[in-house]
């Protein structure tokens, strides 16, 4: 593209890695909720996949589109989803955004650019595509349109499709890829027989870029370009970035599958110590600076989820039950 | 005891031993052993017969269709009914049409975990079986009991023509039985699970044991309800539910499925037009409420019916 991509500067690092410590804090309180039999539904966590979730979040503007997936905690907050709405979703409060009708990472709030994840994996793909088209049809420019998926993810039809008439229609479309080794227990030899996902990026006729999911520098810098690519008209870009998932595919699975020598692996470093090692090594912050921020996220995210275990339950009595707007289509099947 | 899930593996493992033309295919079902455990230690029982699918719906379901035709009797595994969706054009429109346009059959079964479980939400607790009978060439099971998971899966398996195989994920882990028969009733004809002679209550699948406790409920009083269990919704025992009628006069259709066009529509559709001078009093149906499975358990339990919700439509029919 034309233009030169700005640099990642230390405030931009050092904002960037907040964002992850408070995704990982939120996530431990989430998942120590979650043993205490106190959140309604499965829990699914993005340990060791913050630093690329958060670099896709920063990069988008209020305007933008974000169709995040399962373990995009982070991206989340980055696009400027609350500690408060998650906690509400997560422990049923009435006061969440999805009012009980759906939980946890399906949260979302479509008005403002922030779409609501379906479970079937890439149904995201041609959605975002859509919203695009929309915004180009309405005389908008200059918007992007991100979307996460897992390498399991990539094996849809949805994906494919959505990739693909995406770049038919040269959308503004960034699809990042978190290639976490795993679909669930599936390792990847049983999920794609190319030799790299970013090879998929030549036959849809899209912009590819690789990054290491588990360096935050190395991710804002590669989302930096990519968003700024698909915002200047080059069309949809994929973001491929290997790490590894830290934790179970939910907080049910013991990950009893996993390839413990993959830990020892380029991927199987955590994103998080990585930046914490990264900012003490530069000078920017000492070891009990960090500490102090990681203190003052958990006092963020514990008072919060007091606030919200005294809040009230969905009302079954007052829900309207209506899947349809039109309240006059409503039909009122009725046991007789 | 042996658990409804455990049956199902269970049927598995004998469809593996005695068939050889049989494989599993699907999402982590190989070592893993399934989101469920259905399949466990069946990759290292059967090598090479139980395969890890890629997260590929649409590809699970036309690699089965494939080596049908070839002879092979695939058994494939959805990890949520909610996901067959992803694979529905190759049930419906290749699985369901190859005999009707080829003359050859197409000998799939394709499982789906189904149906409603506290906190499942939207997208893993959806009773599809309706919309699975509505196209024509597919058979559609449902079993309610351990018994009937294991013979009804074995017979699918047997079958030539594409059974849509949907096991209800509540029943799983708490449905238990002592042992496991080797014959049953076969696919296509209804049980009688309680006898009554006051009301007929004709259901399925987890909703058996809802309809059963309501009908303990207003034993309490005095009523007797007479349950069916359809076991099967394609082919469906109209006689069985008609004779029932006979002898009781008032009919009630519960499922957990969506009121729009279920199976409860097509039961009270069926005894209305062919037994229409055996009723006392109009049909009456219990169904889910018509919008998608709330996450919340608290409007969860009140989207999908319950012994409650059954007992209170069963006094109103019953006039009470
Ligand atoms: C179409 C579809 N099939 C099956 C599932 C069930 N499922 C949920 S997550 C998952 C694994 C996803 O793996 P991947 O895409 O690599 O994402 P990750 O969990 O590794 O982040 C599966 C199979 C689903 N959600 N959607
Ligand atoms: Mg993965």
């Amino acid at each position: 593209m034309s233009k030169t991509i700005a640099p990642v500067t230390e405030s931009d690092y050092l904002k960037a890695y907040r964002v992850m410590l408070l995704s990982r804090v939120l996530e431990e309180k989430l998942a120590s909720l979650y043993r205490a039999g106190m959140i309604k539904g499965g829990v699914f966590l993005g340990r060791g996949q913050e630093a690329l979730s958060t670099a896709t979040g920063i990069h988008l503007r209020k305007g933008d589109i974000f169709a995040p997936l399962i373990r995009d905690q982070a991206g989340r907050l980055a696009f400027g989803d609350t500690v408060l709405d998650t906690l509400r979703t997560y422990l049923g409060s009435q006061l969440g955004s999805m009012r009980g009708r759906d939980g946890n990472i399906h949260r979302g709030r479509p008005r403002e650019g922030y779409y609501a994840m379906i479970s079937h994996l890439g149904a995201m793909v041609p959605a975002v595509a859509g919203g695009l088209l929309a915004r180009r049809l309405r005389g908008e420019s200059g918007v992007v349109g991100a979307t996460c998926l897992g390498d399991g993810g990539t094996s849809t039809g949805a994906f494919h499709e959505g990739l693909n008439a995406a770049a038919v229609d040269k959308l503004p479309l960034v699809v990042v890829v978190a290639n976490n080794q795993y679909a669930y227990s599936t390792p990847n030899s049983r999920q794609y027989a190319c030799a790299d996902l970013l090879d998929k990026a030549a036959g849809y006729g899209v912009a590819g870029h690789k990054a290491d999911g588990t360096d935050l520098l190395d991710c804002l810098q590669t989302l930096r370009k990519a968003v700024q690519a698909a915002r200047e008209g080059g069309g949809p870009q994929l973001v491929v970035a290997s790490l590894l998932r830290l934790v179970g595919h939910g907080e049910h699975d013991d990950f009893s599958y996993l390839d413990k020598n993959l830990k020892k692996t380029a991927v199987g470093a955590d994103c998080l110590l990585v930046a914490e090692k990264y900012i003490v090594d530069q000078g920017w912050k000492t070891a009990e600076n960090l500490a102090e921020w990681r203190r003052e996220a958990e006092q963020e995210v514990n008072t919060t989820a007091d606030r919200v275990r005294r809040e009230p339950s969905p009302d079954a009595e007052e829900d309207d039950w209506a899947a349809l707007s039109r309240s006059e289509y409503r039909e009122q099947f009725a046991a007789v | 005891m042996i658990t409804y899930l455990e049956a199902i593996r269970l049927a598995q493992q004998k469809a593996l031993a005695t068939d050889p033309r049989v494989f599993l295919y699907g999402q982590d079902i190989g070592n893993f052993g399934g989101a469920f455990k259905a399949t466990k230690n069946l990759a290292a029982e059967f090598p090479g017969r139980v395969l890890d699918a890629p997260l590929s719906e649409d590809a699970i379901v036309g690699m089965a269709i494939g080596a049908a035709i070839e002879g092979a009797r695939p058994i494939v595994e959805m990890q949520f009914a909610d996901f067959s969706t992803c694979g529905l054009n190759q049930i419906v429109n290749h699985a369901g049409t190859l005999f009707y346009r080829t003359g050859v059959p197409c000998p799939i079964v394709v499982r789906l975990p189904s149906g409603g479980t506290s906190g499942g939400g939207p997208f893993h607790s959806q009773s599809l079986e309706a919309i699975y009978a509505h196209w024509p060439g597919l058979v559609v099971v449902t079993p309610a009991t351990v018994e009937d998971a294991y013979t009804m899966l074995l017979e699918a398996v047997a079958l030539d023509d594409p059974v849509v195989f949907c096991e209800h994920k509540f029943l799983y882990y708490h449905l238990k039985a002592e042992s496991l028969p080797d014959t049953s009733l076969p696919i296509g004809k209804a049980r009688i699970a309680r006898t009554g002679r006051d009301a007929t209550v004709v259901t399925h699948g987890a909703m058996l044991h809802e309809s059963l406790a309501a009908a303990t409920e207003l034993a309490e009083d005095g009523y007797q309800l007479e349950v069916v269990d359809l076991r099967s919704v394609k082919p469906l025992d109209t006689d069985t539910v008609l004779a029932s009628v006979a002898r009781t006069g008032r009919l009630l259709v519960v499922s957990e499925e969506w009121p729009w066009g279920g199976v409860s529509a097509e039961v009270v559709s069926r005894v209305t037009t062919e037994g229409f001078g055996l009723l006392d009093a109009a049909p009456m149906r219990v169904n889910a409420k018509d919008t998608p499975v709330p996450y919340h358990p608290d409007l969860w339990s009140v989207h999908r019916p319950t012994a409650s919700t059954i007992a209170a439509a069963a006094r109103r029919l019953l006039d009470l």
